[in-house]
């Protein structure tokens, strides 16, 4: 019996197809997973470095199945950090796309299928593992600390059914993937379209070019995801042009959409016999709470939705009371069986069981309205997301203050960073250190040198004196 | 400023590159050339030459060599 899905019941139908006419049946793919499990042959730690391939895919759902624990990272994650996190970690495998075994040249490859290979470390023993651990993520997009997310295999379950319910999944789906795998939201695509026996079809063509609108169109697509900003290069590309008719759903998360996007993108799908659901979540929610009903999505622009089946959601004030007048701020809190177990910033903590009991604080302010809908209005911590990735503020701060030994402050906008910097000559250098740190795309960064960086009496920054420079 | 300078000016501006990095770039060549910076392309190129780009040309052009072939077409009419 698999840990999370049952490939065998859906047989001869495809569930898996990518861009260059490869096909993988669910029977097929049970037996290739059950092979690599075996060269392994023990629960221990395995990195997997993902892409929207046969290969990636095929891994992960071989290390969840048989209770090997995977940690999903990007393929293009930068050498220092890759380094950095072996050395904390210590996984037993690495499953890596063949080209680029390079990087690894001091390890032993063990087996090889669909442009994939197993590498085995060399080091000495794994770690403790928690029962109940099925596989860690980073958060989000992070500016290169090792923490993870600890998910169970009751979360991923869980979570994906519910998905499976309020998204209406059967069989004859075939999402593509816009998104990273190792990225909550597109994992949380693959997770639940397994469990109904649906066709994934995976590239690694982005929305902007032509081959992928090929493979959309050739491979009947009939759904796909998108962070806001992916929402914003639609836009642009005017899509609501493009006549896509195996299209059925389009889904929303990472981040608040600007409501004239919301709007018109729900009065495009309601015209054109579509489903645009608007949905909210967090890696540590394994990946969904939230999500607004299609048929609303016109009426409630703005809002995020009801929780997700099986969840529960509520306010509390800043002295923990439950809010319950419409209209109020306060903190979300979310309780369901996909609250993960918790972070891990070391092997150690990987032996941890659940330290949250099914609760979490999502750090999100929220208000709900008379028909208990709710709105996301601010955020708790200080952190922004850029194209879908958390950026923590203060820990940019942090590293532009360690690395350059100057005063810096950053704030802004999701998809715009500020960094307020005192001296001229540091501006372009703390611009591409920041850049070279979160690997995003240089457009969301800008500089703005000022005199002095406004701070109160006991000496904290006064972020809100920046907002001025840019809005 | 000519044509070809506003061309090669809305490279420089999407994606922060010196003029001796036009020659041969393609989508994904460097990081800056994602699918963030191929909007920000765009952009500067409408703004540029005053157009609006269709869909089938947005996606079509990956490179810096045949983007100067999508815009010569009729509808654009740049010239270089």
């Amino acid at each position: 019996m698999g840990k999370i899905w049952e490939f065998g019941q859906f047989g001869k139908a495809t569930a898996l197809m990518d861009e260059h006419g490869n096909q993988l049946t669910y029977d097929v793919l049970d037996s290739e997973a059950q092979i690599l499990a075996e060269k392994i042959g023990q629960r221990c730690l395995v990195f997997s470095l993902c892409r929207n391939e046969i290969g990636s895919v095929l891994g992960y759902v071989s290390f969840i199945n048989h209770a090997i624990v995977p940690v999903l990272l990007n393929s293009h994650l930068e050498e220092n950090l890759m380094e950095n996190l072996l050395e904390t970690y210590e996984p037993s495998y690495l499953w890596i796309p063949k080209d680029q075994m390079n990087q690894f040249s001091g390890m032993e490859a063990v087996y090889e299928a669909y442009h994939y290979i197993l590498l085995k470390t060399g080091y000495a023993k794994s770690c403790p593992l928690y029962r109940e651990l099925g596989l860690l993520l980073t958060t989000s997009g992070s500016t290169g600390s090792p923490k993870f997310v600890r998910q169970s295999y009751a979360n991923v379950l869980n979570n994906a059914q519910s998905i499976v319910t309020y998204l209406e999944l059967d069989a004859t789906e075939r999402p593509i993937t816009t998104l990273p795998m190792n990225y909550t939201y597109g994992l949380s695509i693959i997770n639940s379209h397994f469990l109904v026996g649906a066709t994934l079809l995976v590239t690694e063509r982005t929305l902007m070019e032509k081959e992928f609108w090929e493979f959309f169109r050739e491979a009947k697509a009939t759904s796909f995801g998108g962070v806001p900003y992916t929402y914003e290069m639609l836009d642009r590309l005017r899509f609501y042009r493009m006549n896509l008719p195996t299209l059925r759903t389009m889904t929303q998360a990472g981040g608040k959409l600007l409501p004239e996007l919301h709007e018109q993108f729900a009065k495009y799908a309601e015209k054109n016999g579509k489903k645009f659901v608007v949905m909210y979540g967090q890696c540590e929610a394994t990946a969904r709470m939230g999500y607004l009903p299609p048929e609303r999505a016109v009426e409630k622009k703005g809002s995020m939705g009801i929780v997700i089946p099986g969840g529960k959601f509520h306010l509390v004030d800043m002295n923990g009371d439950e809010i319950t007048v419409a209209h109020t701020t306060g903190e979300l809190v979310y309780e369901g069986k996909n609250v993960t177990l918790g972070y891990a910033e070391c092997k150690e903590d990987l032996a941890k069981g659940d330290e949250r009991h099914g609760i979490l604080e999502t750090g999100d302010m929220a208000q709900f309205d008379e028909d208990g809908y709710y709105y996301i209005v601010g955020r708790k911590k200080r952190f922004l997301k850029i194209y879908g990735n958390r950026v923590n503020l203060d820990e940019v701060d942090r590293l532009i203050q360690g690395t350059f030994n100057i005063e810096a402050a950053s704030a802004g906008v999701d998809d715009h960073m500020y960094i307020f910097v005192t001296d001229e000559k540091s501006a372009e250098p703390v611009r591409t250190f920041v850049i070279n740190k979160t690997r995003l795309n240089p457009a969301a960064f800008k500089v703005i040198v000022i005199e002095d960086i406004p701070k109160n009496d006991a000496g904290k920054t006064l972020y809100k004196d920046l907002i001025k420079y840019y809005e | 400023m000519s044509n070809l300078e506003k061309y090669n000016q809305a490279f420089m501006n999407a994606f922060e590159i010196g003029a001796d990095q036009l020659h041969g770039l393609k989508y994904q060549d460097i990081e800056a050339w994602d699918s963030v910076g191929h909007m920000q392309l765009v952009a500067e190129l409408e703004d540029a030459f005053d157009i609006m780009m269709d869909t089938d040309d947005m996606i079509d052009l990956s490179s810096y060599e045949n983007g100067k072939e999508i815009l010569s077409k009729d509808e654009y009419g740049v010239q270089f």
